[in-house]
C-alpha cells in the first residue's frame, strides 16, 4: 500500500476511501470514454472539512487530484490523474438553503442541476442554465466547466448565475468568493473560478441565482428543404429585433436519429428543422409571435408548426434533447464536437464541415444552438475499424480549427479538459496562455489540481470510444 | 508630485509605458475621479487616445472596441441599429469610457432586465504588470475556453492590468418603453411590493427604490403590447402610480444616468434588498437610490468617508468610492482575500499597478 494512503485511511472511513482495483474501475473515465486513467484512490467526502482535509493531504504528499461529480464531462475534464487522488463529490448533494424571497439557492457541489429548478418550482422560480445533461450533471461540475445549454444567448452561461462560493484552494486554504448580491466591488475573483475546470479550487457551497419562470412560451417548429434556409431564418429572426429564449437547428441525420428514438413527430423528409422559442409576459409574447410568424413565413419554411399546448411544446423539445444519444442508433460510435462560430458564419461553417465529412469519409450529423453559433457536429465512426477513431479525431480537430479561423471558439460549453488542450494554441497566443498559467501557478505551484488538463501538453493515447453507461441507459446525452 | 500623463495611442505604447515606468494608473474619461487620481509616484496613463470601435456586426449582437472609447460613441453607434448595452452603464454624459466602466464594474438601472456588466463582457485584451499583451475570452456570445479573464477584469480598478480592448455582447433595444412611479406609504410597503415584483414573471427593465417609499418601474418591449402590460402592472400593484412616457421618460433616465445625487462623495454599494431596512436607519440624510431590486445602491455622502467605511463594515457590506477625495476607494468589508492577493501578484509581480505603490515594494 502507498505509504500516504494509511494517513488517508485515518481521514476517511472504510467505504468512503476506495483503493482496490475493482473499486476504482468505475472511476477510470468520464463521459469522454476515449481516455482512461487509474487513480491511486477515490475519496468520497461528506463535508467541507473533509474536502479540505483531502486537498491538504494531496498538498502535503504532492499528489495530484481531480474533483468530480457525476462524470458527465464530454471534454475529459473529470478524467482521473494516473496515480492521483479522485475526490468524488456526489455525496455532498444537499440543498442547504432556498430563499424564494431573495431568489437564491445554496447547494452543495453534488446537487443535481435539474433538482434546483424542481426545488424552486413551487415558488414560481427556476435555475436558468440547462445543459442537456441536467437530469444528472451536478452544480459543482457545471460551475467548474461553466456549462451552457440552449438558452445562453439570452441568459448567459453558468457563470452568470453563480453568486457566491465557498472554495478550497489547491493549498487547502478556504476562501469565500462573491456574495448574495448580483453586484460586486473589486475584481471578480468568483468570475475567474467559474469555468476554471477544477484548476483553481473546489467549490463546496454554491449560491445560485434563481429567476422567475416566464409566464408564457411560444414554440415554433419550422421545416426547411435546405440547411442554408434554416440558417438564414435565424439571421432574419435576429434582424427583426426579437430575442428568443432559444433557437436550435437539426440537420436531416439528426432528425432521423431523434425520430427513431423518441418519435417527436418531426417531418422526416426535412433537410433541416428550426426550433424557435419565445418566452416572457403573455401580451409581449403574443405580439412577438406575430412578428415571428411573418419572419418564418418569409424564410421559405415549407411546414410550420406552433405548439398549442405544453405537451406539444415538450414533444418538440424531447426530440431535440434526445438527438445526441439517438445518433448512437445510426453508428456504433461517435464524437461530439463543441465549436462556436459567429452566427453569420454558421452557413459557411456547415458547408465546410460537409466538405470535411466527404474528405474524411465519415458521416457528420449536425445539431446546434443556432442562437449563439454553438455547433455540435456529431462525427460518426466505427471504433472496430482500424484507424477510424484516429480519423474521426483528426476530423474533429479540423472542425475546431475551422471555428477559430472563422472568429469563434474551440468550446462553447463543454470546456477544454483533456480533449481540446492541444487546440488552445489555435485560439490563444503564447502570452495569453502564459498569463493563465501564471495565475494557476500562483494558486497551485505544484500543479496538483486537475493536473494535465486545459493547458497544452502531453496527452495519454486515445482508447476505444464507447458510450458511457449512463448514456446507454438513456440517462444522459452528449451535448 | 506625479509626472505628466502619458498618452498612448496603441497597445504597443501601453506595453512600452508599463516596461519603462515604476508605477502607473490608467485613466479614461475621468468621470470617476476617486479611481483615477494618482498617488505620489504614479504616472497617469491617459487612455483616451486608445479609442474607436474595431468590429461591430449588428447581426452578431457583438462589438469589439478599444478601451478608451467613450460610452457615448458606442451608444450612438448601437442606437443606429436599434441595439443597446443592456447593463446600462452610468456617467455617459460625463465622458465615461468602456475601459473605465469595466475596471470600475459599473452598471445602471436597466441591469435589472438582463444582468450587469459581468454578464455581457465577452473578451478583453490588456497589458499585464510585466508589459505583456494578454487576451482572454473571445468575440462570440458563447465561449468556455480558458480562464475567464474578461470577468476577472470587471471591477479590477486597473490593478491587474491595463485594459486596451474589450468585446461585448449587446441586445436589441426595446422598441418602446414606459415608466411608472408608484408611491407607497413607507419603506416596508415599498419593499414588500419590490419583492413581489422581483419574484413575478413581470419583466421590468428597471426596478428601483427611491427611498423612503417610491418604486420606479420601467417596462420595455413592443409598442402594441405596452398599454396592456402597463395596465397589468398597475393591477398587480393595486395602484395606478404616475406614468411617464415619451420625451419626459427619456429625460428622466438620462438625468439619472449622471448620478448627480447630491453633494459629496459618490459611492456604489453592493447589497441585497434584505439589507435595506438597516441601511435606511443608518444612512440618515444621504441622498441615495437603490437599483435592480435592491442589489445596487448609489449614494451621495457628504461627511467623512471614514464614517461610511465604518458603517458599511458594521453591516458587512462593500462599497466603492467613485467621486470624492480618498486614497482608498474600496471601503466597507475587505473582499481581497488570499485568492485575490495571489492572482494580483501573478499578473503584476512588481506592484506597478498597486494602489499603494510604496507599500507594494516592501
Amino acid at each position: 500500500m502507498h505509504a500516504a494512503l494509511s494517513e488517508l485511511e485515518r481521514l476517511f472511513p472504510p467505504g468512503r476511501l476506495l483503493h482496490r482495483p475493482g473499486e476504482l474501475v468505475p472511476y477510470e473515465s468520464d463521459a469522454l470514454t476515449a481516455f482512461r486513467a487509474r487513480p491511486l484512490a477515490v475519496v468520497l467526502p461528506e463535508s467541507h472539512a473533509e474536502v479540505e482535509a483531502a486537498v491538504r493531504w494531496c498538498a502535503k504528499h504532492q499528489i495530484p487530484y481531480v474533483a468530480r461529480g457525476s462524470g458527465t464531462s464530454l471534454s475529459g475534464g473529470s478524467l482521473p490523474i494516473d496515480g492521483g487522488l479522485l475526490i468524488g463529490l456526489n455525496r455532498m448533494n444537499r440543498l442547504l438553503r432556498l430563499d424564494p424571497q431573495e431568489r437564491i439557492a445554496v447547494v452543495q457541489p453534488g446537487f443535481i442541476n435539474l433538482q434546483v429548478s424542481n426545488a424552486a418550482a413551487p415558488y414560481g422560480l427556476y435555475y436558468a442554465p440547462d445543459p442537456s445533461s441536467q437530469p444528472v450533471s451536478t452544480i459543482g461540475g457545471n460551475l467548474a466547466f461553466n456549462s451552457g445549454g440552449a438558452h445562453c444567448l439570452k441568459y448567459g452561461m453558468t457563470s452568470n448565475h453563480v453568486l457566491a462560493a465557498r472554495v478550497v484552494l489547491p493549498d487547502g486554504e478556504t476562501v469565500e468568493l462573491g456574495s448574495e448580491s448580483l453586484e460586486n466591488t473589486g475584481p471578480d475573483w468568483l468570475g475567474l473560478l467559474v469555468g476554471s475546470e477544477g484548476l483553481l479550487g473546489i467549490a463546496t457551497e454554491i449560491t445560485l441565482r434563481l429567476l422567475p419562470k416566464p409566464e408564457t412560451y411560444h414554440t415554433v417548429l419550422a421545416a426547411y428543404d435546405s440547411l442554408a434556409k434554416a440558417g438564414e431564418a435565424v439571421a432574419a429572426v435576429v434582424a427583426s429585433g426579437l430575442l428568443p429564449g432559444a433557437m436550435e437547428i437539426m440537420d436531416s441525420l439528426a432528425i432521423e436519429a431523434a425520430e427513431a428514438a423518441v418519435k417527436a413527430g418531426y417531418p422526416l423528409e426535412a433537410r433541416a428543422l428550426l426550433i424557435v422559442e419565445l418566452e416572457g409576459e403573455t401580451p409581449q409574447v403574443e405580439a412577438e409571435a406575430r412578428y415571428l410568424e411573418e419572419v418564418i413565413q418569409k424564410s421559405g419554411a415549407y411546414e410550420v408548426r406552433v405548439a398549442r399546448s405544453n405537451e406539444e411544446r415538450l414533444k418538440i423539445w424531447k426530440g431535440r434533447k434526445a438527438a445526441f444519444s439517438a445518433v448512437g442508433r445510426l453508428s456504433p460510435d461517435y464524437i461530439v464536437q463543441d465549436g462556436v462560430v459567429p452566427r453569420s458564419r454558421l452557413g459557411q461553417a456547415l458547408a465546410e464541415i460537409e466538405k470535411l465529412s466527404a474528405r474524411y469519409g465519415l458521416r457528420v450529423a449536425n445539431v446546434f444552438h443556432a442562437g449563439d453559433g454553438n455547433l455540435h457536429p456529431l462525427i460518426l465512426y466505427n471504433g472496430r475499424i482500424a484507424g477510424e477513431l484516429e480519423r474521426a479525431e483528426e476530423l474533429a480537430g479540423e472542425i475546431l480549427k475551422l471555428c477559430v479561423a472563422l472568429g469563434g471558439s474551440i468550446t462553447g460549453e463543454h470546456g477544454v479538459g483533456m480533449e481540446k488542450k492541444a487546440y488552445m494554441t489555435e485560439m490563444f497566443a503564447e502570452a495569453d496562455l502564459a498569463a493563465m498559467r501564471r495565475i494557476r501557478l500562483a494558486l497551485d505551484p505544484l500543479e496538483l489540481a486537475n493536473r494535465g488538463k486545459m493547458f497544452p501538453g502531453e496527452a495519454p493515447a486515445l482508447q476505444f470510444h464507447g458510450a458511457h453507461p449512463l448514456e446507454k441507459a438513456g440517462v444522459i446525452s452528449r451535448e | 508630485m506625479s509626472t505628466p500623463p502619458l498618452q498612448p495611442t496603441s497597445a504597443a505604447e501601453v506595453q512600452e509605458a508599463v516596461r519603462t515606468h515604476r508605477h502607473l494608473l490608467p485613466r479614461g474619461g475621468g468621470s470617476k475621479p476617486a479611481l483615477s487620481r494618482p498617488h505620489e509616484g504614479q504616472t497617469v496613463l491617459d487612455m483616451s487616445g486608445l479609442s474607436g470601435v474595431l468590429e461591430y456586426d449588428p447581426s452578431e449582437y457583438v462589438f469589439v472596441a478599444r478601451a478608451g472609447t467613450r460610452l457615448a460613441e458606442v451608444e450612438a453607434l448601437l442606437a443606429q441599429h436599434g441595439q443597446y448595452l443592456p447593463f446600462d452603464p452610468p456617467l455617459v454624459a460625463q465622458g465615461a469610457t468602456l475601459g473605465g466602466t469595466v475596471a470600475a464594474g459599473l452598471s445602471g438601472p436597466m441591469r435589472q432586465r438582463y444582468g450587469g456588466l459581468r454578464d455581457f463582457i465577452l473578451g478583453v485584451q490588456f497589458v499585464d504588470g510585466e508589459g505583456q499583451l494578454v487576451r482572454g475570452g473571445g468575440k462570440v456570445v458563447k465561449n468556455a475556453a480558458g480562464f475567464d479573464l474578461p470577468k476577472l477584469m470587471v471591477g479590477s480598478l486597473g490593478r491587474l492590468g491595463i485594459l486596451t480592448e474589450v468585446a461585448f455582447k449587446v441586445f436589441p433595444a426595446p422598441k418602446a418603453t414606459a415608466t411608472l412611479l408608484v408611491n407607497f406609504p413607507g419603506l416596508e410597503a415599498a419593499l414588500e411590493a419590490l419583492y413581489r415584483l422581483a419574484g413575478s414573471p413581470i419583466e421590468l427593465y428597471a426596478l428601483d427604490l427611491q427611498p423612503p417609499g417610491t418604486l420606479v418601474l420601467r417596462l420595455g418591449g413592443l409598442p402594441e403590447a405596452l398599454p396592456a402590460r402597463l395596465e397589468r402592472l398597475q393591477a398587480f400593484l393595486g395602484r395606478g402610480g404616475e406614468p411617464l412616457s415619451g420625451e419626459a421618460e427619456t429625460a428622466y433616465w438620462r438625468s439619472l444616468n449622471e448620478l448627480n445625487l447630491g453633494e459629496g462623495a459618490l459611492v456604489k454599494v453592493a447589497l441585497t434588498a434584505r439589507r435595506i431596512p438597516a441601511l435606511e436607519q443608518a444612512l440618515g440624510q444621504a441622498p441615495r437610490r437603490y437599483l435592480s431590486a435592491g442589489h445596487l445602491l448609489y449614494l451621495a455622502w457628504n461627511a467623512e468617508l471614514k464614517a461610511l467605511d465604518a458603517l458599511l463594515q458594521a453591516q458587512g457590506l462593500s462599497g466603492l468610492v467613485l467621486k470624492g477625495a480618498t486614497h482608498r476607494p474600496q471601503i466597507g468589508i475587505d473582499l481581497g482575500q488570499a485568492m485575490g492577493h495571489k492572482v494580483t501578484k501573478a499578473l503584476d509581480p512588481q506592484g506597478k499597478f498597486a494602489q499603494e505603490p510604496y507599500a507594494a515594494q516592501d
